[in-house]
């Protein structure tokens, strides 16, 4: 890359970029996946204390803009990583499916925190155990709320995910999750129930007969 | 509309108001305005009591919207801003629910907080008291959803906080579960078949402004909402 073998008996390295002017070699797909990682556009889907850390990771001292993700999003439909920080009532699961139906493809999901990513402490009729339950999740993100560098080793971690795609040969990453028609799950009922299992203290709250 | 200047009522030589101290756990003085509701209402109006300087009446829960009237608009009173509507299940077969409202005098600097005890046996039906306050419009709602409580006189009477097709009961109750009724898998299907836009009603505002920008089988659906209630 413009570097020239040093010279028999000298040390010196001779740097001239004009002589290699338009020249670069590398594979089509790391190149792809090089550009993908580094210029993910999140859309905040903030519904809790979660997205304070997220307001505080997006802003000066920590600064997203270092992982090429300061462009947040606020449309579903220019985005490439949906970010789910707080909790998800029941209420909101159609939504947050939906806006995840309008995201391109491809597309990535980091649950951020206790909630997003289990249900966390709110292990009751209102809230979703897990966004994973209505939609697949890449990267969970543990932490009650999660500090701003917990978030960014969650983001870096997203960005060597993306990195490692075949985004040229592999074409699953561009399919859309299937739903079933009648109850709207992408997953088994037994998985849900599974992935729902209360965990902790809560398993002493044992469910009442109806 | 006119300005509110709290204590405005009181007499001129009234001293401004401090942070109480001392306030007695029972007992206390209690505020005037239940010997007016007794002057007033006779036997429709039940035991009172005070604590931590607050007071209680229990009153006739048919008769309520007549006493909240009456307590709004007697320039004696004034209690010109509900606070909250809310109801309490006791754990007894006797008494097991009671509703409750929280009103506020602001020209009077007064509290009183109005309880009704709900008949056992009965169906739950208390008048709605939205016609004195608006705002009551969406705490009976609240109170509605949580509690299945229903209002007879209210405009719009649907549940406010869970979608209209939630179909586990009433959350606050006792006899309900934690966890809700259904298995979880059963709960997320529920929620994700149900149409987020369907939760709305002409009566909202915001939706009957933009009537004319909303998708077409939308406006179908507002429409024959609209002719069933």
């Amino acid at each position: 890359m413009g570097l020239s073998p040093a010279t028999s008996g000298s040390s010196r390295v001779t740097y001239d970029p004009p002589s290699q002017d338009g020249w670069v070699t590398t594979r089509l797909e790391f190149l792809v996946n090089w550009s993908r990682a580094n210029s993910l556009w999140p859309m905040p889907f903030g519904t809790a204390c979660c997205a304070i850390e997220f307001m505080a990771t997006a802003a000066s001292r920590f600064d997203l803009a270092r992982f090429g993700m300061e462009r947040l999003s606020f449309s579903p439909r220019q985005a490439d990583v949906l970010l789910c920080a707080g909790r998800v009532p029941y209420k909101l699961a159609p939504v947050i499916r939906r806006i995840y139906e309008q995201m391109p493809q491809p597309k990535w999901v980091i649950a951020m925190g206790a909630c997003a990513s289990s249900g966390g402490m709110f292990d009751n009729y209102a809230v979703v155990q897990g966004i994973d339950t209505i939609i697949p999740v890449d990267v969970y993100v543990p932490g009650c709320p999660p500090r701003p560098e917990a978030l960014m080793y969650g983001i870096m971690m997203l960005q060597d995910k993306v990195m490692q795609q075949r985004s040229i040969s592999d074409q699953a990453q561009y399919d859309e999750i299937t739903i079933d028609p009648t109850s709207r799950l992408y997953i088994p009922p037994a998985r849900i129930d599974e992935l729902s299992e209360p965990f902790g203290n809560s398993v002493h709250q044992t469910r009442s007969a109806p | 509309m006119s300005l509110i200047v709290p204590g405005a009522a009181l007499p001129a030589n009234t001293p401004d108001p401090v942070t109480p101290r001392n306030v007695p756990h029972r007992g206390g003085e209690a505020n005037p305005s239940v010997e007016a509701l007794r002057a007033q209402f006779g036997a429709l109006i039940g035991r009172d009591a005070v604590m931590w300087g607050e007071t209680t009446v229990w009153v006739d829960a048919a008769s309520i919207r007549a006493i909240v009237l009456w307590l709004r608009d007697d320039p004696a009173q004034q209690y010109d801003y509900l606070v909250d509507v809310t109801a309490v299940e006791h754990r007894d077969p006797a008494l097991p629910l009671e509703m409750v409202w929280h009103l506020r005098s602001l020209p009077y600097r007064r509290f009183l907080r109005l309880k009704a005890a709900l008949p056992a046996e009965a169906e739950l039906v208390v008048p709605s008291i939205e016609p004195v306050y608006k705002s009551a419009n969406w705490l009976e709602r609240e109170v509605f959803d949580m509690f299945g409580i229903r209002f007879a006189g209210h405009a719009d009477l649907r549940r406010i906080l869970l979608w209209d097709s939630y179909a586990e009961g009433f959350p606050l109750r006792k006899d309900f579960p934690l966890r809700g009724r259904f298995s979880r898998s059963e709960q997320l299907s529920q929620a994700l078949t149900s149409n987020p836009d369907a939760k709305y009603s002409m009566e909202e505002l915001s939706v009957a402004d933009a009537f004319q920008e909303l998708p077409a089988d939308m406006r179908a659906r507002l429409l024959r909402d609209q002719g069933r209630s």
